[in-house]
């Protein structure tokens, strides 16, 4: 130990406030590629070695001439590479995740995850013994029952992939349903601009011609173009409730009637219904079909974009036509019944993202009837907060029903800003990636000018709200004294601003190592 | 209610100031415009919360509890899902919060989704020798869909020809996706052989109007298909495309289909690494050769490498965007959203770990166990393997010709802790081994066949 050191006060060991936004910086590895690293002969892992003969059957034009070009590396450089990659990435668990509006994942407990690792979920074939899987099927069963209480529906299908297969479901039973009943003439679908793009995708795709309704000064789907659209080759009205904007559509069951009235049917697209649960019911306004977004509503985990899952709910009058199989019991067993001769057939392998099923319920359970109300009082509570919060910030504004609440998101314009600095929204997007965080602005097309999406679900903080607020106002005073600071941005994440260019010229875009190898090396 | 660990503003004083700064004396008050005629006005009627950890814990376990897993029985199913060794940085890799949270941001706060899946594209792109792969959808049974919708939009073409044996519910999926636009013409194959009846694909060919001959390898009965090499020329002579289905732990052993021709080539990345989840979790690829005819009919997101404002800087981002729905709603091409991305990184994990050695063995491991289990099971006095003169990979056809069905045959397995085969019908099931099994394992299937069919 040293002993000529000058004495040391109290006030020098003080460390000082934090500044008011943090000093963040991504981590940024400058990670090459995996076909750059390695070399010829290294192994990641080894397989068993057959203890019986070789088989020779295959003829020569089936068997593989040159082994494939995949790099050869050693299992702790694969571990690195990978580990170095996913600190390249900012899960929902580091950061403020608020920004990704009609869709923002809420806390995905850890504790469902443990469940979904379990062997006795992981390690089940899906075709096992129905006596072999009594305690997952229980699980489905119990599932499907929440979601019957929680939208007033009759019966629900798990097994779409996610919340665009829902939809797509949920089509294909329309279809299947006016086939039924000798009406194959309705082959129009209703849908509107603020509902998400797959509603209208996913109705073309299933061969119905698409009909989008636009809002009106108010910003609710138009009535009028409604009751002009609707008629004898009305099938159904795809909508959401609150569409994008966050607005609820007092006059939901209106347009329902409007469409029932024509003979169509009405799906809701429920895919976010995280600010309506137990309060309001897509049952209870008429509608007869609707879908849930597992992955949104229900807590399950993103993934990256996927694996999600989609559960569609449906009226007694639509349910033979659900995806095969559905689970039954009979009292004392769980089993499968595809024995459903209308049903629309498979919309997906065997039953469905079943890690994410098990992981819904768990959630569900985990907060029950007064949580479930709480979570959508606390989301709201926090959109109308964040809402004020933002407000707050010069150029920023919230088209359409002003002055009134907003449910569980609300879709905010630049415009202002843009007008008086020339910095646009997707800048200021990748300026707030600077400070940990990011947005999303809108589907296309831009609709509101200028878009910026933002839903804080129930699990953040006013903290960060406060945090998440305070970064959107010092983007916005960057805009107006330092753009270029902005329109550069980002300065602090992984990479930076990449040749979009080079992706949409059929000359150089590389899907691939082996297309860029060809492509841009010459060879 | 009390406060929830989920839900940081459940806390009493914290709503309560939160509500004075919005000017609101309740949160009753943001639901003003929801009609009462439409409210639930009571509590939804479900059972009492586990609200403690241990107590969700017990709960859930208590229903785990039920079911018996692979591990703890001797399996032998598979029939579109597989039981492999997952390597242990498979799983460390794919459960970090970084990949499992993320939503799908930006190329620059998340650019390690973006370069994990680019790499996964390029990895596939090897093993398929093909230079464009997508971002996965949802699965194999998709992947086939959307193929063989890709093939109708190039050629223009009605009648879509499957011509090996597909299973049952890959082939309601097809049905149903493609209803539309095109008519599904099943070829049976040659009931005695088990292959393709090329005389009855020329003559479905020459009846004209096919936008795609659809074959897979190995087929839903295990067979790889010594005709799939004659496909190529007699669908493209007649305008058609060849859209081909494969498994992918196959093409260290077996050509890939590009090698035979194929314009399109589709399935599921589930053997790469994917725990079986009960079905639950899936990959679909599709890839193509690098021609913008090709390009453009995907649906799916194209991950591609871009230079940024720094040098040797790797970028990413998407790949001629303005085909998508996310671009053009109902005018681009079906339809794109999330889907089954972190899948696709978890077979770009193992292929990584497996390398070109690793997939050789694997695939050569599994086909000479399929050989030994057919020999060995088709030798048992009331059993036979009645395609096995064909090469096959992991999943084969048993026929029965004792007294007891196929299901019965599963029945008499069950008592003594084998999962058998899939029933295809009273007298025929579809077993299947992989590189787990063991030479014991299958000698042990086949002494208890021996037992039960006597």
């Amino acid at each position: 130990m040293k002993t000529d050191r000058s004495p040391v006060s109290p006030a020098d060991a003080a460390i000082g406030p934090k500044p008011p936004l943090r000093r963040f910086h991504q981590a940024s590895w400058d990670e090459p590629l995996l076909f750059e690293l390695g070399s010829p002969g290294e192994r990641g892992v080894l397989v068993p070695e057959p203890e019986v003969p070789l088989d020779d059957t295959l003829p020569d034009g089936l068997r593989r001439a040159a082994p494939p070009a995949l790099p050869e590396l050693s299992q702790l450089h694969v571990l690195r590479h990978y580990l170095r990659l996913s600190q390249e990435n900012l899960g929902v668990d580091l950061n403020i995740d608020v920004g990704q509006g009609t869709c923002t994942m809420k806390y995905s407990p850890k504790v469902n995850d443990q469940f979904v690792r379990d062997p006795r979920v992981a390690d089940l074939h899906p075709l096992q013994d129905e006596r072999t899987v009594q305690g997952v099927l229980e699980i489905v069963h119990r599932l499907e029952g929440l979601l019957k209480e929680i939208s007033g529906m009759d019966r629900f299908s798990l097994q779409p992939g996610a919340g665009s297969a829902a939809i797509y479901a949920n089509v294909s039973m329309i279809r299947a349903y006016f086939a039924a009943r000798g009406e194959p003439e309705r082959d129009e679908v209703i849908t509107t601009i603020f509902s998400h793009p797959s509603n209208a995708a996913c109705a073309k795709t299933a061969g119905f011609k698409v009909i989008t309704l636009y809002p009106d000064a108010d910003g609710y789907p138009d009535i009028e173009a409604l009751k002009a659209a609707v008629g004898p080759r009305t099938a159904a009205l795809l909508i959401t409730n609150p569409e994008d904007t966050g607005i609820f559509n007092p006059r939901i069951e209106e347009f329902v009637r409007i469409v029932h009235e024509a003979g169509g049917l009405c799906a809701y697209d429920q895919a976010n219904a995280n600010g309506i649960l137990g309060i309001t019911r897509a049952r209870d306004a008429g509608f007869d079909l609707c879908h849930f977004n597992l992955h949104k509503t229900f807590s399950t985990p993103h993934a990256c974009g996927g694996p999600a899952a989609g559960a569609c709910g449906v009226t007694a009058e639509l349910a033979p036509f659900l995806p095969t199989p559905t689970v039954e019991f009979d009292g004392e067993r769980y089993h499968l019944d595809d024995d459903r001769p209308q049903s629309v057939g498979k919309i997906r392998p065997f039953h469905g993202v079943v890690p994410n099923l098990v992981r819904a319920y768990a959630w569900i359970m985990s907060l029950g009837a007064d949580g479930l109300r709480e979570a959508a009082e606390v989301a709201v509570l926090n959109n109308n907060y964040l809402m004020k919060k933002v407000l707050e910030i010069p150029g920023v504004s919230a088209p359409y029903a002003a002055g009134r609440r907003r449910i569980e998101q609300v879709r905010y314009s630049w415009e202002g800003l843009a007008e008086e600095t020339g910095v646009h929204t997707q800048d200021i997007g990748l300026r707030a990636a600077d400070f940990g965080t990011h947005y999303w602005t809108s589907h296309h097309p831009f609709l509101v000018p200028e878009p910026m999406t933002l839903e804080p679900t129930e699990s953040y903080s006013k903290a960060d709200l406060d945090e998440y607020a305070a970064i959107l106002a010092e983007v916005a005073r960057e805009a107006r004294e330092e753009p270029e600071t902005v329109r550069t941005a980002p300065h602090r994440s992984t990479v930076h601003r990449a040749r979009e260019d080079v992706l949409d010229d059929p000359a150089t875009w590389s899907v691939t190592w082996r297309a860029y190898r060809r492509k841009v090396l010459g060879g | 209610m009390g406060v929830h660990p989920y839900i940081p503003n459940s806390v009493p004083a914290v709503k309560a100031e939160m509500l004075a700064a919005v000017g609101a004396a309740d949160v009753a008050e943001f639901y003003a415009d929801v009609p009462e005629a439409i409210r639930l006005g009571r509590p939804l009627d479900m059972p009492p919360p586990l609200r403690s950890e241990a107590a969700l814990v017990r709960h859930v376990g208590g229903l785990l509890a039920r079911n018996t897993s692979t591990r703890d029985a001797l399996s032998f199913l598979g029939a579109g899902c597989y039981r492999h060794h997952v390597p242990a940085v498979v799983d460390e890799v794919i459960n970090r919060s970084e990949f499992l949270t993320a939503y799908a941001g930006e190329p620059y706060e998340d650019h390690g989704r973006f370069q994990a899946l680019w790499e996964y594209q390029s990895l596939m792109g090897e093993l398929l020798e093909m230079d464009v792969v997508n971002v996965p959808v949802y699965d194999g049974y998709q992947a086939s869909a959307t193929a063989l919708r890709m093939a109708g939009r190039i050629t223009g073409a009605r009648r879509l020809l499957l011509v090996t044996a597909v299973a049952a519910d890959r082939l309601s999926k097809i049905d149903d996706y493609v209803r539309p636009v095109h008519d599904v013409v099943a070829v049976p194959v040659d009931a005695s052989t088990g292959l393709i009846d090329l005389a009855a694909v020329r003559a479905e060919l020459a009846a004209g109007d096919v936008a795609a001959v659809y074959a897979e390898a190995p087929s839903a009965s295990g067979i790889i298909d010594p005709a799939l090499t004659s496909l190529a020329d007699l669908a493209h002579g007649a305008g058609a495309l060849l859209v081909a289905g494969c498994n992918p732990i196959s093409l260290g052993v077996v050509a890939p289909p590009a090698a035979y021709g194929a314009d399109i080539v589709c399935g599921d990345v589930q053997p790469l690494g994917l725990h079986m989840a009960y079905g639950g979790l899936n990959g679909g690829f599709i890839a193509t050769r690098d021609e913008e005819r090709f390009v453009a009919e995907f649906p799916s997101r194209l991950f591609g490498l871009a230079p940024t404002s720094v040098e040797g800087e790797y970028g990413f981002g998407d790949v001629a965007y303005d085909r998508t729905s996310f671009a053009l709603r109902e005018e681009g091409k079906e339809w794109v959203g999330t889907a089954a991305a972190l899948n696709g990184i978890t077979a770009g994990v193992y292929l990584a770990l497996m390398g070109p050695q690793g997939m050789r063995e694997i695939g050569e491991t599994i086909m000479a166990n399929t050989r030994y289990a057919l020999d060995r099971l088709g030798a048992v006095p009331g059993v036979e393997a009645p395609y096995a003169a064909a090469p096959h990979f992991a999943d084969f056809t048993l026929r029965f010709t004792g007294s007891r069905t196929s299901a019965e045959v599963g029945d008499a397995l069950l008592e003594h802790g084998i999962f058998g085969g899939v029933p295809l019908s009273d007298t025929d099931a579809l077993y299947c081994v992989t590189e787990v099994h063991t030479k014991d394992e299958i000698d042990r299937l086949a002494d208890t066949l021996q037992e039960i069919v006597k």
